[in-house]
């Protein structure tokens, strides 16, 4: 033992003597101040994005039509699309996205064959996006000679959809308690009956997260739908029609920013801008609604 | 008394490793049976074969015969879902489901077809009462199973297991997890289901053996080393490591 520190009094609990107590002070201030460097970022960006569009916008805006010349167009036909190509791509991509990831979680052998799919699956809900603009391309345009259609834009933005839905559902079934499983079970259920009465109940916060992130991702998405929809819209509203050109709000953004010729496309611009934001933030409060109900349910 | 279960000859490997060992033995009805032995012994994983639980678990397998009241229970035309519900399971942490107190209680009879509320009603007030849980919740049905305490939990699994009318009840070391107080009023359940279901629990705590049942079953790497009536084991086993097991001297 050594003798200098006995010699102290044994009860003091004084500071240690190296230079660990001073480095995590350190580091606890700079994990604070990055944080809220971070946070200040992320609100002065908002701020900074919101201030010039979010005072001027009117309801006209959001449902008159674009011009092409003229000041005063809109953004209707194209915040319809977007919204009408998001529905679309989610109602093929969710049941798919839910299979695919149920079958990894709950069935498929453990084997090299599976592990590749997996590592398959991670690498496409990471690449670009803009490649399943080009595969929209080579399999709507080129294959099926349909040309740039709403349909076509929202088959490609499922298969952007599928990767990331397959992945998050997988991860939410795999993280239910086996202890849940292992209780159905012994009470003679079948597999079917406890992945739908256990499993997936109990899955359903992540299930719902990876679901509203997928879709705020797609609303916002460009590369696709100007590869596969085009950027044009057929110029009326509430057009339900499949095989019209798809432009989405995204793509007008960046149309009317880099193209337009019409006198306040800056303004249009910012206005579209905020509309997009304002849109993706409601995205993610509306999912959070039934996630906060099943979780009051559910408490203990 | 009559044997209920017969064990005959029972080999079971996970992959290579043996985990029993040439296991045979009876379980009579209506009385309840213990394992008892060190960890990692394997009377868990007997227990486990008994509603094919391991079934779960790749790369099982069995060689030999475990008949449930004259049946194979592995051969082809047993439906495991079938025998879960004769043959029911409490497990050592309590696992309630995230649901209400009511809807863990009716979800066994859900699976198998019941839909009536009445008839679902009555079926939960039942299997509380006989898992002595009744009185505690009958004003909370709808609340969450997980705001009860540990030991509510594991008697509501127990309720649990019960409604689905089983004839074996399998408790997998049931009260380990649990205060004192919470596994006296469990062994004492214990007793006095015992006159309609046959029950098999898994304990490492003699004393419990001892207490409540009343054919002990002493295990030891994968085999049985001696059963009989548990007042002759514990007061004059026939096995030298019987009697050094139960003394203390190892596990």
């Amino acid at each position: 033992m050594n003798e200098s520190t006995r010699s102290e009094a044994p009860y003091s609990f004084g500071k240690r003597n190296s230079s660990s107590a001073l480095y995590d002070r350190i580091f606890t201030g700079l994990v604070w101040g990055i944080g809220i460097l971070v946070i200040l970022f992320i609100v002065g960006l908002l701020f900074m994005l919101l201030k010039n569009g979010l005072p001027k916008l009117t309801w006209d805006f959001l449902y008159s039509i674009p011009s092409e010349i003229e000041e005063g167009g809109g953004i209707g036909p194209a915040l319809f699309n977007s919204f009408y190509l998001l529905a679309i791509s989610l109602i093929i991509s969710i049941p798919i996205g839910l299979a695919a990831g149920i079958y990894l979680a709950e069935f498929a052998p453990n084997n090299k064959l599976i592990d590749f799919v997996r590592i398959c699956v991670e690498g496409l809900s990471s690449v670009p996006s803009i490649i399943f603009g080009l595969f929209g391309i080579a399999l709507f345009v080129e294959m099926f000679q349909i040309g740039l259609t709403i349909l076509g834009g929202a088959i490609s933005l499922a298969f952007l959809n599928l990767p990331m839905l397959t992945r998050i559902t997988e991860e939410s079934i795999r993280a239910v308690p086996v202890e849940m499983k292992n209780a159905s079970f012994a009470l003679g259920s079948t597999h079917l009956q406890t992945i739908r009465r256990v499993l997936i109940p109990v899955a359903l916060n992540g299930l719902i997260t990876g679901i509203c992130l997928t879709a705020g991702r797609a609303f916002g998405e460009s590369a696709v739908i100007i590869l596969t929809a085009g950027v044009t819209t057929s110029g009326v509203m509430w057009d339900f029609n499949l095989f019209s050109p798809g432009e989405t709000l995204a793509v007008h953004l960046w149309y009317v920013q880099s193209e337009a010729i019409v006198p306040d496309a800056q303004e249009i611009a910012q206005k579209a801008t905020s509309v997009l934001i304002f849109i993706v933030l409601l995205i993610n409060i509306v999912f959070r609604v039934p996630l906060w109900l099943n979780s009051r349910k559910t408490k203990s | 008394m009559k044997a209920l279960i017969e064990i005959d000859k029972l080999n079971l490997f996970y992959g290579t490793f043996q985990a029993l060992k040439n296991v045979s033995m009876e379980i009579p009805q209506r009385a309840i049976t213990a394992f008892i032995g060190p960890s990692g012994c394997g009377k868990s994983t007997l227990l486990r074969t008994l509603n094919r639980m391991n079934d779960m678990i790749p790369g099982t397998r069995i060689e030999g015969k475990i008949a449930v009241g004259g049946t194979d229970i592995y051969s082809g035309e047993v439906h495991v879902e079938t025998l879960r519900k004769k043959v029911g399971m409490v497990f050592q942490q309590p696992n309630p489901f995230p649901k209400s107190i009511y809807d863990n209680v009716a979800y066994g009879p859900r699976l198998h077809g019941i839909r009536g509320k009445k008839q679902l009603d009555e079926i939960v007030e039942s299997s509380l009462r006989a898992a002595a849980l009744w009185d505690e919740v009958k004003d909370h049905l709808k609340r969450s199973a997980l705001s009860i305490s540990g030991g509510q939990q594991q008697r509501l699994c127990i309720a649990r297991a019960l409604a689905v009318e089983p004839d074996v009840l399998l408790m997998d070391e049931a009260t380990s997890a649990l205060d004192p107080i919470s596994t006296l009023k469990i062994e004492e359940l214990a007793q006095e289901l015992k006159d309609k279901y046959t029950i098999v629990m898994v304990t490492h705590n003699m004393h419990q053996a001892a207490r409540v049942s009343h054919q002990t079953v002493f295990f030891l790497n994968g085999e049985v080393v001696e059963y009989s009536e548990t007042e002759k084991l514990f007061s004059d086993p026939s096995d030298q490591r019987t009697e050094d097991y139960i003394s203390g001297r190892f596990g």
